[in-house]
Formats: C-alpha cells, structure tokens, sequence
C-alpha cells in the first residue's frame, strides 16, 4: 500500500489487516462471525459473564483464555457492587472498540499516536427503567465520548482519526442502529 | 443480422463509442429501446440540470459552442446536445429497439430484440448505471398509508399530495428534491447518510475546475486504494443554477428543513434513525476541509493567487444535538416518503456469467470478463471521471482500440494487450 509508513508504529499489523480484507473480500463467507457471552447468576444482582469462543473464518475459534466480568449494581441501589453496571460495561465496549479503531486507522494513514486517551459519560433517566413514567425510555439518552489525542498530526487529521474510526466501529453501530434482539427461554 | 459490433444504448456513452468504433473502421450499430438520451428526457425530474458546467460537456470530436460556458444544461438542452451530437457522427442507430436477451454463441454474442435477432462478435454494454431506482429493503416496512416513489417517478412537488415528505438521502438528487419540495409549502425531513459535500464555486471558480485542474478526473482505476469503495461514491451536494449557488444541509436548514440521521427503520409506525447525524457531517466537513486544502496548495503551486478570490472556509454543518431518533409519521403528518438512495443498473437482459456475487460486471477497466465484452459509462470505470459526460472520450477511445484489436486478431483469441 502506498502511504503505509513504516516509521510509525501504533502496535497495529495494519499490513496483516488489509490482507485479511483483501482475502475476506474474495471469500465472503468467511467474513460470517459469532461472536458469544455467556452469563450465570451468582446472587442478586450480581451476575458473571465469561468469553472464550467464537465461530469465525469458517470454524470456531478461541480467545488465548477465558475473560471473566462481573457486573452488578452499585450500594445506593441496594446492591453489593461486585463489578460494573451492564450500562457501563456497554460504555467501556464503545470506548474500546474507537479507541482500537483510532490506533488503526492510525497506524494505516502514517499518524504517529503518542498517547490516546478517552472518557464517556451516558445520561440515563432511571425513572424508566423504574417503571415511574413510560414516557421515559429505559436506555441511554445520549453518550458524550471525549477523546484526549497526543499525536504527530495536524488537529484536522486528529478529528478525521476519530470520525473515520467512528464509521468503521461495530459498537458505534451497534448503539445508534437499532438490532434485533431474539430472546428464548429453556 | 450480423455485424462486428453491437453497442446497447445511445447515451452519451454509447454515442461516443459509436464514434471512436467508426474511427477504427469496425462496422458497428446502437440499439437505442428508446430514443437518444432516453433515460434523461423520461426518467428524470423537471428541474434537473447537469452537476458540470457547459464548458465541460464535451464528446470525442464535438463539444459545446454556446454563449455560456459557465452555466449549466437543462434535461433538454442536454438531450439536444447529445441529439446533435447523434446526427454529427452519423451513428448508426436502431431506436425503438429493446434488447431482451444477450447470450453466448461460437464467434460472439446473440443479441435478441423485440425487432429481431442479431449476431455479433463483440458487445459493449452502454446501457447506463441508472437504470433502476434502489430502494433499501426497509421500505418494505413502510405502513400502507404511506406514499412512496423515487426520484425515477418523480417529476415536480405537484404530484404530492400537501403532507409532508421525508426525504431519505442526502446525494446530490435528495437535497434538490428536498429544497424544491419544502419550497413548495411541504414540510421536508431529511435522513442523512454518508454524504460528501462540495461548495458550488471556490475562490470564483467552478469547484469542477480546480478537480480538473488538480488532476482528480484522471486518477485510474488501478491507481485507485480502495476501487470498491471509489465505485460507491454518492453524488457531491451540487446543483446546477444561473447563479452558481452552493446547496449544502446548512442552507436546508435555514430553510426550515429538518435533519435526522440515516433512516434505519420503521417499527409501530415510527420512522427510526441512526444516531450517526454529527459524525457523518463530520466527516463530510473534513473530507471538503481536505480538498479545499489541496486547492489551496495547487493556487499557491502555480502563482494563481493574484487571479482569483482569497481562500476560505465555510461554517461546519450545525447539526442539532438533541434531534429525536423516533419520529411518528402520522404524528408528523408524513404522508410521502422519497427514496432518493441511488440507483443501479439493470442487466436482466444479460445471460453471460459475467456477474460477481453482488450482481456487478466482473471487469478490468471496461473490458469484461468474457471476450469481445465491453462496459462504459459505469462509475470509476476507467477514470475517475468515467461516468462523467467528459469522461466518455478517453473511455471509449482506450476501449474502441482494445476492441478493434481484438478483432482483428481474431475471434476468441484472449492474447490483447489492456
């Protein structure tokens, strides 16, 4: 690729990426993922999710090892607080997915990052999830993602970083597209 | 009947063919299932006039002579344009003749019409790449009592009945059809996508100019990173008018327009929108930031400075962060909903496993992959300007050479250089 520059190192194989979309692109099926959690209850509100497989390139695949999150609600809910809120396990999924988007579209467009910091904040009304005004939805009104870039780059090429890493993100998608939701029991 | 080539399709692509094949003395007719310039006099709205100015309105031997180069044509100027150019090369047409059916025979290609057979050795495709209106497959949601059409039916604001429109696309066509419709007293809401944006003039030139200038119309197809994404490319925000004037969502805007992000879907009769409004302005803001820039440069390059209006910047498009993402549409009195979300080509007709797993020509700068096949007039085809008016010339010239000799070196024989 032409403007690949091979001084600048965000920790990305940019080059192994675009191989994989070169390959991908010939062979559509292979582009088919799942992506798994999976949940037990422990107490309360306390619940823990682990992730470990997942089905991609044709067949299932494993993560080096088995992640563990546990979430729960904080005291003032009357709960234990053994771990994040899910609403705040779907902010750290956004901040993870742009910020791994803003290293490689980085890396692809020659930028230099020094360092890459970000903090989201999500208004909630809980009077929704509640049940006090059904005019109130229960989800998020809005999230504010306020990215902190130190990189070698003019603010404009910054800014574009950041929106191009916004087009290309599954979460980003995932939160302001509606998706069907399928859930059975037993 | 037989002859060495058919060419289907007598637009401007099919006519300038016509020309560089007559050149090369290869005996050749164009079936037209219209007239010349079909799809433009009957299969586009009243107001359309051309995105690129007179001046660049050109065809191999032949180019526009009028007093105003500035300015831009109308449907049916254009349509006369390219009547004129017609009679100019003496194409030889077959009008009124609808191709049914192109399949493979032994030398060629067997190319049934609704007036007759042909037999030919070698095809160029010049039917145009908006043939059929796209529509997304959440239009299938749409409640009943809404009315539907694309900018393939639409002919002016008097169509629609006095409730208020939701335009979905932000192109080139939604935002002229949303200007003109809210401008005729209904209400417009427009569902804004992945856009570009472009102002009409910059420092006192047609932004057309300073492309061409900048080299922009000649980048080649394999010169190109990402031709997929290049051949996808929705229309710039233009409009042709007397005035040059720029059309850009601000100006909707000030007009009483209302924005909403990509139109996502429809559940209980409401309309549901991306929440990506702010980050596709955005990017459409920088992106022109970008090539302003270059223009900039360019100026500075080649000491224009002194010639033309001083550099600027226009105000980033002010998006309301607020915006509701759920719009009721009886609430809201829609009533009719525009799709104006691009078009496609329609190769129904074409019986050759020429197709890739997106129903696109399989091809390599035009020359298809199936001896003696030939596409024209398809987006980035060659050149960024290959679906341009323009950017039929050197199209049609590469194309016509590769042709001839691939007839002359005998039917079949795949050995010709690209």
């Amino acid at each position: 690729m032409t403007d690949l520059n091979n001084a600048v190192n965000n920790g990305v194989n940019v080059e192994a990426l675009l191989g994989a979309r070169a390959a991908l692109s010939e062979a559509p099926a292979a582009a088919a993922f799942k992506w798994r959690a999976n949940c037990e209850w422990i107490n309360g509100t306390h619940s823990r999710s682990t992730v470990q497989q997942f089905f991609g390139l044709g067949e299932d695949q494993n993560h080096r090892s088995e992640f563990t999150f546990d979430s729960d609600h904080p005291e003032i809910f009357a709960s234990e607080d053994n771990g994040a809120t899910p609403v705040e396990l779907v902010l750290v999924g956004l901040a993870g997915c742009l910020t791994a988007g803003v290293a490689a579209v980085a890396q692809r467009r020659g930028i230099q990052l020094n360092s890459v910091s970000a903090s989201l904040e999500a208004g909630m009304d809980i009077q929704g999830i509640l049940g006090i005004d059904s005019d109130v939805r229960n989800g998020f009104e809005g999230i504010k993602v306020h990215f902190n870039i130190d990189a070698d780059a003019s603010a404009d090429d910054i800014r574009a970083l950041v929106a191009q890493s916004q087009k290309r993100s599954a979460v980003y998608d995932i939160v302001t597209n509606p998706t069907n939701v399928s859930v059975q029991v037993n | 009947m037989h002859t060495d080539c058919i060419i289907i399709g007598a637009g401007h692509s099919g006519l300038a063919m016509s020309r560089c094949l007559t050149e090369c003395s290869v005996e050749h007719v164009v079936l037209e299932r219209g007239e010349v310039a079909n799809s433009w006099k009957r299969e586009r709205w009243d107001s359309l006039h051309l995105l690129t100015p007179n001046w660049q309105t050109r065809l191999p031997g032949y180019a526009y002579a009028g007093n105003d180069p500035d300015g831009y044509m109308s449907v049916a100027e254009l349509s006369g344009f390219l009547e004129q150019y017609a009679q100019h090369i003496s194409a030889p047409l077959r009008l009124n003749t609808t191709v049914t059916a192109v399949t493979t025979v032994d030398d060629g290609y067997r190319v049934v019409t609704d007036r007759g057979t042909w037999q030919c050795n070698s095809l160029v495709i010049a039917s145009g790449a908006c043939n059929i209106a796209r529509v997304p497959g959440i239009a299938e949601s749409v409640p009943d009592s809404i009315n539907m059409l694309t900018p393939q039916q639409y002919r002016n604001p008097d169509q629609l009945d006095s409730g208020g429109v939701l335009v979905v696309g932000a192109s080139a066509t939604g935002l002229q059809l949303a200007e003109e419709i809210h401008r005729s007293g209904r209400p417009v809401t427009l569902a804004v996508g992945e856009h570009l944006r472009l102002p009409r003039t910059y420092r006192g030139r047609d932004i057309q100019w300073w492309m061409d200038r900048l080299g922009i119309f000649e980048e080649r197809f394999d010169e190109i990173d990402d031709i997929n994404r290049g051949r996808n490319l929705p229309s710039p925000q233009l409009i042709g008018t007397p005035q040059r004037r720029s059309l850009d969502l601000n100006r909707l805007v000030i007009q009483g327009i209302e924005l909403r992000g990509r139109l996502a879907g429809f559940a209980d009769g409401k309309a549901q929108f991306s929440g990506s409004l702010a980050n596709v302005c955005q990017l459409a803001d920088l992106k022109m930031d970008r090539l302003l820039g270059r223009i900039d440069e360019y100026a500075r390059e080649q000491e224009l400075e002194q010639q033309i209006e001083p550099a600027r910047r226009y105000p980033k498009t002010r998006v309301d962060p607020g915006a509701t993402l759920l719009m009721d549409l009886q609430e809201n009195d829609i009533t009719t909903i525009l799709w104006a979300t691009g078009y496609r080509p329609d190769y129904a007709w074409l019986k050759v496993p020429v197709f890739d797993h997106k129903g696109r020509i399989r091809h390599h700068g035009g020359i298809v992959d199936h001896p003696g096949m030939y596409l024209l007039g398809a987006p980035l085809l060659r050149r960024r300007k290959s679906s341009f008016i323009h950017g039929a010339e050197d199209d049609a010239h590469d194309l016509s050479r590769h042709l001839a000799s691939y007839l002359a070196a005998g039917v079949g024989n795949t050995d010709v250089a690209a």
